[in-house]
């Protein structure tokens, strides 16, 4: 049956059935397991905001708790992939990615093409993204980007809790490494979400919202606010968006995107990462290369700009894209499009 | 309040509905409005419906916009006679408040279906009316009960109407002991012992038509009598093409063209009604049970199971309905019955004729469970 849970639940809920499902899949990080690890839901933490608790009480020695070492776990994670089993290594925050960039990059990303694809990593790395949780420069970063721009890993990101959890279900399943981003702000969200397992296929993207007058493309979070910008330019202006979520990075949905442009001739991308050589980037020249004749307006990019996450709460509001800053885009190419 | 005053308001089609968007007026203001009148479009959360009149009159004032969400039972516009003043609908449309829901507020929209434990599995299920007699209602292959989204308010008026999940379908649960009809029968027939009915109307569409006869044969003391819509288990012929796109279609773009077939307007078939198939199909098991249920009751493309001799034998009352542009089964099924049955096929429909052409398939329903 169909219930309604936040994102954080989903997240949990799809381990927890993945885990029951296969005994090859095991869960690596950092306090995931938390406090001495105790098989009581009052000793164990479950990870810094609690989205593994409980299935240490279940799964036992198939949660590993780390050293604060994410080279170490990742590398660790990544072999064991690369052996039979199907880990997910839990990175807290994306920014610390940094540190094991040769794991993901070098090894992970290569192992199925250097080796003939004799070889196959279905290793899932998961990590939070995002700016607004008032974290800081270095714990707020929307790296998607970067790991898209590696061939060789699968990058998704979902936009609520049904979304999270078939695509988790997929990405474990899946024999690829998988760098799995979770907003942070968004764990909180509820949404209708069945209690059985579903896995949502990669390079699929959703059409969260049809409409004929422009095309508003993004992932994450920022679909939520895209959504919110489509009720308010429909009430307001008349103006019907259609709202893509691309769902995953890598692969990308290319038809879907460019079949809403042919019909709606007008695109705004939205992106919380920062500017430069970024999805928003990526879509837009994408969409400018093959659908230029349909475009009736240039396309128009919504994203954070290019500075470090503010740590001042009024500056990193300002600095997330927010629902008006979609519509003022949205403005933009349909006034073009009068002009013309 | 005066009588001749009818509001217009936004209809509620089935359980989940808690509002829906006005798409357009069919009707302009000042328009002579007969019963049953098309007179709005109006798109939910899972398919877009054309709203019929249900008084006759002159539309004497639209309230709602196009493009805009109200909520269940807000007002939308006024029929009125020609006599009744101005002054009269103006107070009426200011006085007008939308009767409160009976079901509470959007939080427990889950606790709308109800579940239950059988030997078949859980099964879900949607209960409206109290009436003595009772009615359930059979979904078709790949189908769940919001196929009777516009059908099961309309009904509850004749007596106690349920409409089930089968099992391997909606949010029952996924898997099947046998993929034949004889199966599904029996699942039936433990539905109705776990919710306490010992006979009722049994309305089927499409394969669920097939099942309700099934059950009809098998324990016809638990029939009282049958309707069968776009039915299977009359004919042999069955679009095997459909079937097999419809099992293995597992993105949008496959599953929309032939979700398409299923209407005389494929314009009803909207990104939400693709999406809540797409959600149905993503769920473990469902690819499989449907496999082997199409391999089981449709094997290439044929219908093994051919119930029409054995219906008329039996002296069961029954009524057919068709949609005469169906594409999944043949129209010309609609005569198997012979004379003993009421038959009646509806133009501008396809093979989800209950939705296409709800008032009319209503209206016959009603008129066959009070025969």
């Amino acid at each position: 049956m169909t219930r309604k849970i936040s994102f954080k639940t989903a997240i949990n809920e799809a381990l927890d059935l993945e885990m029951t499902r296969d005994p090859n899949v095991i869960l690596l990080g950092e306090d995931i397991v938390g406090g001495s690890g105790a098989p009581g839901e009052a000793d164990a933490w479950g990870g810094v905001l609690g989205v593994t608790k409980g299935l240490y009480a279940k799964h036992g020695g198939r949660l590993l708790d780390t050293p604060l070492s994410e080279s170490a776990y990742v590398g660790a994670a990544i072999g064991a992939a690369a052996c039979g089993m199907r880990p997910v290594a839990e990175l807290m925050f994306i920014d610390f990615m940094g540190v094991c960039f040769d794991q993901i990059f070098n090894q992970a990303a290569k192992f199925r093409y250097m080796f003939g694809g004799k070889a196959k990593t279905p290793v899932v790395i998961r990590a939070m993204v995002g700016a607004g949780f008032r974290a800081a420069a270095q714990h707020s970063q929307m790296l998607t980007p970067l790991f898209t721009h590696i061939p060789g890993l699968k990058v998704v990101c979902p936009s609520n809790a049904y979304e999270a959890k078939g695509l988790l279900i997929q990405a474990i399943r899946d024999d690829d490494p998988v760098i799995f981003c979770e907003h942070k702000n968004l764990y909180g969200l509820e949404c209708e979400v069945p209690e059985e397992s579903y896995a949502i296929p990669f390079g699929e993207a959703n059409i969260a919202r049809e409409g004929k007058d422009v095309t508003i493309v993004s992932y994450g979070l920022t679909v939520n606010r895209a959504l919110e910008a489509a009720e308010k330019l429909a009430r307001k202006d008349r103006v019907e968006a259609e709202v893509i979520d691309l769902r995953t990075l890598s692969p990308i949905d290319w038809d879907t995107v460019l079949e809403s442009v042919e019909s709606t001739g007008r695109l705004v991308v939205v992106d919380e990462a920062n500017p430069r050589c970024s999805l928003a980037s990526d879509v837009a020249a994408y969409v400018a290369q093959h659908a230029f004749g349909a475009l009736k307006s240039a396309p128009q990019m919504v994203t954070a700009p290019h500075t470090p996450t503010p740590f001042s709460p009024s500056l990193e509001d300002l600095y997330v894209p927010s629902a008006d800053a979609i519509v003022a885009a949205v403005g933009k190419t349909i006034a073009r499009a009068k002009a013309a | 309040m005066n009588a001749n005053i009818t509001p217009i308001v936004m209809p509620k089609w089935g359980l989940s509905m808690s509002e829906g968007k006005l798409t357009g007026w069919l009707k302009p203001v000042g328009a002579k409005i007969a019963v049953g009148d098309e007179i709005m479009e109006v798109e939910t959360d899972k398919i877009v419906n054309v709203v019929e009149a249900d008084a006759a009159g002159t539309l004497r004032r639209v309230i709602g916009e196009d493009g805009v969400v109200y909520p269940v039972k807000a007002l939308i516009g006024v029929i009125a006679g020609d006599d009744v003043a101005d002054e009269e609908i103006e107070a009426f449309v200011a006085g007008y408040s939308a009767p409160a829901s009976e079901e509470g507020g959007d939080e427990d929209s889950g606790a709308r279906y109800e579940f239950v434990a059988t030997p078949f599995g859980r099964l879900r299920y949607a209960k409206r009316g109290e009436g003595a007699e009772v009615v359930i209602l059979v979904h078709g292959f790949g189908g769940d009960l919001d196929n009777w989204l516009f059908n099961i308010e309309a009904l509850a008026g004749a007596g106690t109407v349920y409409a089930l999940d089968l099992p391997g379908h909606g949010q029952s649960d996924k898997k099947l002991g046998e993929a034949s009809l004889g199966w599904l029968a029996s699942a039936v027939i433990a539905f109705m012992d776990a919710v306490g009915e010992s006979s009722a109307h049994l309305v089927g569409h499409s394969m669920g038509g097939a099942v309700a006869a099934r059950v009809a044969l098998d324990q016809p003391g638990r029939v009282k009598s049958l309707a069968l819509i776009g039915s299977a288990g009359l004919g042999p012929e069955i679009n095997g093409a459909y079937l097999d796109g419809f099992v293995a279609a597992g993105a949008r773009r496959d599953l929309k063209p032939l979700l398409e077939q299923l209407f005389d307007d494929p314009a009803l078939v909207n990104r939400q009604l693709v999406d809540e198939v797409l959600k149905y199909k993503r769920i473990d098991g469902v690819e499989a049970a449907l496999r082997s249920l199409a391999a089981g009751v449709f094997p290439e493309g044929r219908q093994t199971s051919v119930l029409a001799e054995g219906l008329k034998a039996s002296g069961i009352p029954a009524l057919v309905i068709w949609g005469e542009t169906d594409r999944i089964i043949p129209a010309a099924h609609a005569s198997a019955l012979g004379a003993g049955a009421k038959s009646e096929t509806l133009a501008g429909a396809g093979h989800m004729v209950q939705m296409e052409k709800a008032g009319r398939v209503n209206e016959l329903l009603l008129a066959h469970l009070s025969a």
